[in-house]
């Protein structure tokens, strides 16, 4: 079961990050308040889109998955810091193997994340490829 | 603060049980808890149960009332609550309890932890488990838990040069430790061969890596140390409690080989008790996977950053050596029932204290500590016990 308003998150589908005004730090998936700066920074939080660009920072192959990902098991994890900063967990795809190591350039792009049995709902989100 | 001691223990054997219910399990271990501690059920305080997920394994919230009725408590009406932070909530459970005697609410306190996994399928219990990291950001992308300790394990051996023989060499020695304990899941030696070479779940991480499914429950009773005198001779002394948090995400993290709630949690339990961690005779510490037991030794500050590792596979932390830890078998091999797993820690640390733990029994311990951890490392908890 997924939350229906998830759908409606655009960051699931463009990464979409939060700027604090004073300190600079982007945060991605978005955070309502700047970790450092707290209180100075309530309600002056602004919208950041990001580049989808980043580094692996370490990656694994998943075997034994969660119902919903059946289809595609084994599939890759990774962490990725984006240039920007942040970093995101998600899965990468079209990919060889061999292609994959740490401090290995990626790009987002659109994908569908899971599904909920053979005729349920389709997720959708970031997934990232090898960017050669 | 008032001090508090530990005045009975009981837990239960670990293991797949397809015969005994969620209340069966907690029965027998508060009552034997109970009854260890020479108490009658009108001196009882207040309950506490540490208990992660019983909603999702076995369809059942309300913990409390529950427990309290089937111990027989409920006549008496007194407090009884349920306390969830994924796998750290028997620690926290236990960290509550303390609160209330140490506050000077209550003079004794029963606090349980129990989990009843096996209910559920394979698939059922991996999405079980994996609600413990976060779903909006994790779960849904297809993480699970043994993939972001798998994320974990490989920057580890990137930044430190952690092998996969020394993460084998952790499930190896918890599971010699565990032949010894009666109430162990898995009661037999395994080979670092059979480990490397055993079904991936995430790669580089194993199958013989990752603790097991499991059902059991744990009780203690906790008094105030004026009390405790009234009913035991060796009561064990909670002599330092730390607690500590990072964000449910791995992503949100400075540091992915470094788990910060663990050194938040350590430092405050020692500054309490007044001990360094060179003090600590034994240590349980939270084996979900192999490379936890190497990044706890690590971040308690047994060892030096980068050299959990090699500690494992040299032995240091084998029963005998420098610093033994999880003489129980651990959560890999003891069993990790998972709101269940902070409390037994506690029993075992007893029993070592109290010079009860048999063959696997640690010479001249008298100081020991217990790290419970939450999912990825979200909430880490640590104790530091003393017998006088």
């Amino acid at each position: 079961m997924i939350p229906r308003f998830w759908r409606e998150i655009p960051s699931r589908y463009n990464l979409i990050g939060t700027k604090c005004p004073k300190c600079s730090t982007i945060f991605f998936p978005p955070k309502e308040i700047c970790k450092r700066c707290r209180r100075s920074s309530i309600d002056q939080m602004e919208k950041e889109k990001l580049s989808g660009k980043g580094t692996i920072q370490s990656f694994t192959r998943v075997h034994e998955a969660a119902n919903g990902f059946d289809e595609i098991t084994p599939y890759y994890l990774a962490l990725i810091e984006l240039d920007e900063g942040p970093t995101v967990m998600a899965q990468i795809v079209d990919c060889m193997e061999e292609e994959l190591a740490i401090g290995v350039r990626v790009k987002m792009a659109f994908r569908k994340v899971s599904q909920e049995g053979s005729s349920g709902t389709i997720h959708y989100g970031y997934k990232f490829l090898i960017d050669k | 603060m008032r001090e508090v001691a530990i005045i009975g223990t009981g837990i239960t054997k670990f293991q797949e049980f397809w015969d005994k219910s969620f209340r069966r399990l907690g029965i027998e271990a508060g009552l034997s808890a109970i009854k260890d501690s020479n108490i009658t059920g009108s001196d009882i305080d207040a309950l506490y149960i540490g208990n992660t997920s019983a909603g999702q394994f076995i369809n059942q919230e309300h913990i409390g009332p529950l427990v309290a009725e089937e111990v027989g408590l409920s006549s008496g009406h007194i407090p009884a609550t349920r306390v969830e932070g994924g796998s750290a909530a028997g620690g926290l459970a236990l960290a509550q309890a303390w609160s209330s005697i140490a506050s000077g609410m209550h003079d004794i306190v029963v606090v349980g932890g129990a989990e009843k996994m096996s209910d559920l399928s394979q698939p059922e219990i991996i999405k079980a488990e994996a609600s413990g990291a976060d779903q909006e950001w994790e779960s849904f992308f297809g993480a699970t838990m043994s993939s972001l300790w798998a994320l974990m394990a490989r920057r580890h051996m990137y930044e430190y040069g952690t092998t996969r023989e020394q993460m084998a060499s952790v499930p190896v020695k918890n599971h010699s430790n565990a032949v010894n304990n009666p109430n162990a899941q898995f009661r037999f030696p395994i080979k670092i061969e059979s480990v490397l070479n055993s079904p991936i779940e995430s790669d580089p991480l194993t199958v013989l890596e990752a603790s097991p499914v499991s059902d059991g429950a744990a009780a203690l009773v906790l008094a105030s140390v004026d009390k405790a005198s009234e009913y035991t001779s060796d009561p064990v002394i909670i002599k330092g409690i730390g607690q500590g948090t990072d964000s449910l995400a791995l992503h949100d993290r400075l540091s992915y080989t470094t788990c910060r709630a663990t050194s938040k949690a350590v430092d405050g339990a020692l500054k309490m008790s007044g001990y360094s961690i060179e003090n600590i005779d034994i240590a349980e510490v939270h084996d979900a996977y192999s490379i936890s037991e190497i990044m706890a030794i690590e971040d308690l500050g047994f060892v030096e950053k980068g050299e959990g590792g090699k500690a494992v596979e040299e032995g240091w932390t084998d029963i005998g050596d420098r610093i033994p830890v999880n003489t129980s078998g651990g959560l890999k091999a003891r069993g990790n029932p998972l709101g269940a797993t902070g409390i037994a820690q506690i029993v075992e640390i007893c029993h070592q204290l109290q010079s009860k733990a048999d063959k696997r029994q640690v010479e001249g311990a008298r100081i020991g500590l217990a790290h419970n951890m939450g999912g990825t490392g979200g909430t880490a908890v640590v104790h530091v016990l003393e017998v006088k």
